[in-house]
């Protein structure tokens, strides 16, 4: 006779009572499938715990992205934002569909090349970037955004050595009304940094002066603030007509966009309250048609989301170590995927989903990952039904910053599967190993020798 | 371990203590475990029962079980002497 599913036993008190002004709890339904993957067989195939991205999820994100601001203004240009996810076979999604590459180092700059993307459609942000650097990005024509005046010298160093025009945009930091304004990047506006710059570079006649660029902060939860942006960035453009009748080619309005993640003290879900695609696209595009540009002067637009574009499509399985209690009476499950695999984690509440059929049956729980450190904490507290050993997880919205800001720390990083438009499962990234981890190490001749 | 005489528990896994006027909700597992210490059963008892029924390993069970009966003395479920 074949035995019945195990579930641990659970008693819980019921507590009499008004419900709490958010309602009921909503039941989430297990993920038991990823596009049509079992979860159970990608593990079994590619092991646990395993970053998952879903192609399909990227393009329609994508597109529904494109759709939003192309609709609304006559000339859209996507630039993906390589720091955001720059996996080969990621970035090549975007450029298939037709973004540019946004880079911010040379390590970045090199793999964008290696993608085969036009040099003349990479922007190279940043306020890092070397002698070498620029001068590369220069003879390659590439759209480089200058971050400060040491830059703008050293690149009219650059196009006298090379006796070429880098074509170069500055970085503009400004108040949108939104707190904190990000003023370490680019020049100010409001104190007259910006203009001060483009006067500079003007007058040198070094450099060729194509755009302006501002990225005002990081998962702005209000679109006005880039209506604000847009039109002081606007003004910028006004302003170099009048007085060089310079006329600019792109008006690039950086990042930024929230995902459908939650913050960490949110009281209602992301996904629920963070602007869409259109209100970002409504309040960007409404502020340069209103400007003073006419109509067939409208300049490119351009966009280097990252988080928002690629956040949904990113899964991570994680199996169920080991369940214990701790002194306060709360239930805490150790998974195998902790804040190493998930730097997200820190300023996000992630929604996890079990992968396997469950009761009615649920316990506040906090999940920890599987580091020996006190930091490594998923979720402080989540609902979930009742988990055994080795059961599976999926956690949602990993899709950004975490397959590049992931930690080699403790444990290995494991495989990335993409999960291509017809169901079929890739190795993107294979786990690491000891030797690919200790590869680069040398050690000195009288140490390797143990007592 | 021996439970509370006076303890009723539905066939859902809704448990009613009626010294304290307190209710509980209990999962199949952990309503099969009341039941079974309703009837008497011993602790080696309770873990043979419950393995041949359910696909869980004895050790596992058997840490389960005690942390469930961790619970119910929190809840004041069990007798005193336990």
């Amino acid at each position: 006779m074949e035995k019945k599913h195990y579930e641990r036993p659970h008693i819980i008190k019921l507590e009499a009572g008004m419900p709490g002004k958010s309602g009921i709890r909503t039941e989430q339904a297990p993920t038991t499938h990823i596009d049509g993957m079992a979860v159970k067989e990608l593990v079994k195939t590619y092991g646990s715990p395993l970053f998952v991205l879903s192609e399909q999820t990227i393009r329609s994100t994508y597109r529904k992205a494109f759709k939003a601001f192309s609709t609304r203004y006559p000339n859209v240009q996507f630039a993906w934002s390589y720091k955001t996810n720059y996996l080969s076979a990621v970035c090549n999604i975007f450029h298939q569909e037709g973004a540019w590459a946004e880079v911010v180092s040379g390590f970045e700059y090199d793999k964008a090349i290696a993608n085969g993307v036009d040099p003349g459609k990479i922007i190279f942000n940043g306020p890092g970037k070397s002698r070498e650097e620029l001068i590369m990005a220069t003879e390659k024509g590439s759209l480089i955004h200058i971050d400060h005046l040491d830059e703008l010298y050293l690149l009219i160093e650059v196009a006298e050595k090379t006796s070429q025009k880098p074509r170069v945009s500055i970085r503009v930091n400004m108040d949108t009304g939104i707190y904190p304004m990000w003023d370490r990047f680019g020049f100010n506006y409001e104190s007259g940094q910006a203009w001060d710059a483009l006067n500079k570079i003007m007058h040198s006649g070094k450099l060729e002066l194509m755009g302006l660029h501002t990225h005002i902060g990081t998962f702005i939860m209000t679109a006005t603030a880039y209506a604000i942006a847009a039109t002081k960035l606007a003004d910028l453009a006004r302003s170099l007509q009048q007085k060089f009748n310079h006329h600019l080619k792109y008006i690039d309005i950086g990042g930024g966009f929230a995902s459908k993640n939650t913050l960490k003290g949110s009281y209602l879900p992301g996904s629920d309250t963070n602007p869409s695609f259109d209100e970002y696209a409504e309040a960007i595009s409404s502020a340069l048609i209103n400007s003073h540009f006419s109509p067939g002067e409208l300049p490119l637009l351009i966009l280097e989301t990252g988080r928002a574009l690629v956040d949904e499509a990113g899964y991570i399985i994680s199996s169920v170590i080991a369940n214990k209690r701790l002194s306060s009476g709360r239930r805490a499950t150790i998974l195998d995927a902790g804040v190493n695999l998930l730097f997200t984690a820190f300023w996000y509440q992630h929604q996890v989903t079990v992968a396997q059929g469950v009761s009615q049956h649920r316990e506040d729980t906090t999940l920890y990952g599987p580091l020996c450190m006190n930091i490594d904490c998923v979720r402080e507290s989540v609902n979930l039904p009742m988990l055994n050993i080795n059961d599976q997880v999926v956690i949602h919205h990993t899709g950004a910053y975490n397959v590049t800001q992931w930690m080699q720390f403790i444990t290995l990083r494991p495989n990335v599967v993409l999960i291509d438009e017809n169901g079929n499962a890739h190795v993107i990234r294979e786990s690491e190993t000891l030797e690919s981890v200790t590869g680069g190490e040398k050690t000195p001749e009288h140490l390797i020798k143990l007592r | 371990m021996k439970i509370k005489h006076q303890i009723a528990i539905s066939d859902t896994g809704f448990l009613f203590n009626p010294a304290t006027g307190e209710s509980f909700t209990v999962n199949p597992v952990g309503a099969e475990i009341i039941n079974l210490l309703r009837e008497g059963h011993t602790w080696q008892e309770i873990i043979d029962k419950i393995t041949e029924m359910y696909s869980v390993e004895r050790n596992s069970f058997e840490k389960d079980l005690h942390e469930f009966a961790g619970i119910m003395k929190m809840h004041q479920l069990l007798d005193k002497d336990e």
